[in-house]
């Protein structure tokens, strides 16, 4: 099983839950998230009060699926997140050691 | 003079005249039993609708203006001293404030300054008791009187909190309202409104209170956030208004209500208080679009807080204006208002590196000073104003000077002594950990948003 954690633009996320339900994902969970990279922030004023935001909103996706379809999904991501412009985020891959159904004790992939 | 209330003459001599045995009959009587002056229905259910609005700028309009501007964990704090100051003020006003604004007068030396206490706890004011309005024989009931100018002096303290807010004491914020109120607005009020008041004397124009209300709150403002300090962390830290949509509201609430508090300030439903009504739409039209302009000039966007800026400036300087200029000068005033204001907040504070956190003095301070000199400009004839044929804009001017410079000095003084003492008796600050923490859980005990 692998995690993915995929890094996006907000306004990207319907996309990419609508490719990674197409390829048979079938939950994940996502978290409002701030941070930098290569993207600079964005300049606030507030009646002359200039206040520089180098933290950028981002939407954090998690998903685990078997490592076999890891591949497609990371791949659906990429496509359904990409604008080609700085800012469009990063994805990460992690081994997972173990996954439980808390309703029914499944575990592993009959649990995801 | 359009601010004239003869009230203190009239009813000085309306109290005189009636024996205490007299009260109870008094009660009975019809009005027009009270002397040759008629109580105007339409006159009467305008000036208890004006009294309502201004009570409306107060609560919400000016809390919620202010409360957006500050950060989340001080969002309740703000809110709960501006309602608590402004109650301060109401219950200081029917016990001795009334009476040392508009009551009989005490000696001649102090007559330019103050009243007497002749009036304390409303003595011998009865439903039956009259208040003049500009025109001779027609009055309103003395109640609605007081009322409507008891809800100038809630919101004339509450407006002095925005220098102060995030960092002071709410013990502090309530002693010093109550010495500030005596003696610094009970005074200035009397001066400026009442018959035998300094600048009532000297023919100063102020319609609505330009002076006394924004002059001297912005002034006191300032001269308080000097005095108190700067918040921790200002201005490296950000400090960013936590909700400018609350804001945004509270500016629509401000200006419904300042129609109460200009175009009642007519004290009649007449063509004054019309003319006051249609200055208080446009030059507050001019000044939201202006303050957006000067940000474009600045190569800044035209930014929401920037409009919200710019209709209170407006609605600062046409103040001491709105029923002494024509419309097109209101205009006129409200963009320059809006355009110094805009100066005064975003390049001079900054230079100055005070910590007037809401810029009670940037804008009601300075807009109001612009709109009492202007007040004598838009006043003339010959640019639409309302002046006589024979008017003399330079002899006006010089009066406004001295109308505006005397309220900076009194306010300034005023304020010292007012905070040194709250500041004696309580601390004055809260401690920097509660500051940190935010003043909604330190003084209050409460969370804005429990989300």
């Amino acid at each position: 099983m692998k995690l993915i954690i995929a890094i996006i633009k907000p306004f990207k996320l319907d996309e990419v839950r609508e490719a990674l339900t197409e390829i048979g994902v079938a939950g994940m969970t996502i978290t409002e998230v701030k941070g930098f990279g290569r993207q600079k922030g964005q300049t606030e004023i507030y009646r002359g009060a200039e206040y520089s935001t180098n933290m950028v909103p981002k939407i954090k996706i998690e998903v685990v699926c078997a490592s076999d379809v890891a591949p497609n999904a990371i791949e659906a991501i990429q496509a359904a997140a990409n604008t080609g412009a700085i800012g469009d985020g990063k994805i990460f891959v992690l081994d997972v050691g173990q996954a439980v159904r808390i309703r029914t004790g499944e575990t592993d992939q009959t649990a995801l | 003079m359009k601010l004239s209330t003869k009230i203190a003459a009239v009813s000085a001599a309306l109290f005189a005249a009636l024996p205490a045995w007299a009260q109870e009959a008094a009660l009975q009587a019809p009005p027009a039993a009270a002397g040759a002056a008629t109580v105007d229905k339409g006159d009467t259910a305008w000036m208890m609708t004006s009294t309502i609005l201004v009570l409306l700028m107060i609560l919400p309009g000016l809390a919620l203006f202010y409360g957006g501007l500050a950060r989340t964990k001080n969002m309740l704090s703000v809110m709960t001293q501006i309602g608590a100051v402004a109650c301060l003020a109401m219950l200081m006003w029917v016990m001795f404030g009334y009476s040392l604004a508009f009551g009989p007068d005490g000696s001649d030396a102090l007559k330019p300054f103050i009243a007497s206490f002749g009036k304390a706890f409303l003595a011998g004011v009865t439903p039956a008791s009259q208040a003049a309005t500009f025109t001779a024989g027609v009055e309103i009931p003395e109640y609605v009187f007081i009322s409507f100018q008891m809800t100038f002096a809630a919101i004339t303290i509450a407006l002095v909190l925005g220098s102060v807010i995030e960092r002071i004491k709410f013990s502090a914020v309530m002693l010093f309202a109550a010495i500030w109120l005596t003696i610094v607005y009970f005074p200035i009020a009397h001066m400026v409104w009442a018959a035998g008041g300094l600048f009532f004397e000297m023919g100063a124009l102020d319609f609505a209170g330009g002076t006394v209300v924004h002059i001297n709150a912005g002034v006191s403002a300032l001269v308080a956030a000097l005095l108190l300090g700067k918040r921790i962390g200002f201005p490296q830290e950000r400090m960013a208004p936590h909700s400018l949509t609350l804001t945004m509201v509270g500016t629509g609430l401000l200006w419904v209500g300042w129609f109460g508090f200009n175009a009642g300030s007519a004290l009649e439903a007449n063509g004054s208080a019309a003319l006051a009504m249609i200055n208080t739409l446009v030059a507050t039209a001019s000044g939201g679009l202006f303050w957006m302009l000067a940000e474009r000039v600045h190569g800044h966007k035209g930014s929401a807080l920037g409009f919200c800026s710019g209709i209170i400036a407006g609605l600062v300087a046409v103040t001491p204006a709105a029923g002494n200029s024509g419309p097109f000068g209101a205009i006129v005033l409200g963009a320059v208002a809006a355009i110094i204001c805009f100066y005064a907040v975003t390049v001079v504070k900054p230079k100055l590196g005070y910590d007037d956190s809401l810029d009670a003095f940037g804008i009601h301070g300075v807009g109001g000073i612009v709109g009492a000199i202007g007040t004598a400009i838009v006043y003339a004839p010959s640019l639409g104003g309302p002046g006589a044929a024979d008017y003399d804009m330079a002899a006006k001017l010089v009066v406004q000077l001295l109308a505006v410079g005397t309220t900076i000095v009194w306010a300034a003084i005023g304020t010292a002594i007012a905070f040194v003492a709250a500041k004696a008796a309580t601390g004055g600050r809260v401690t920097p950990d509660v500051e940190r923490e935010g003043l909604d859980l330190g003084e209050h005990g409460e969370r804005a948003y429990n989300y």
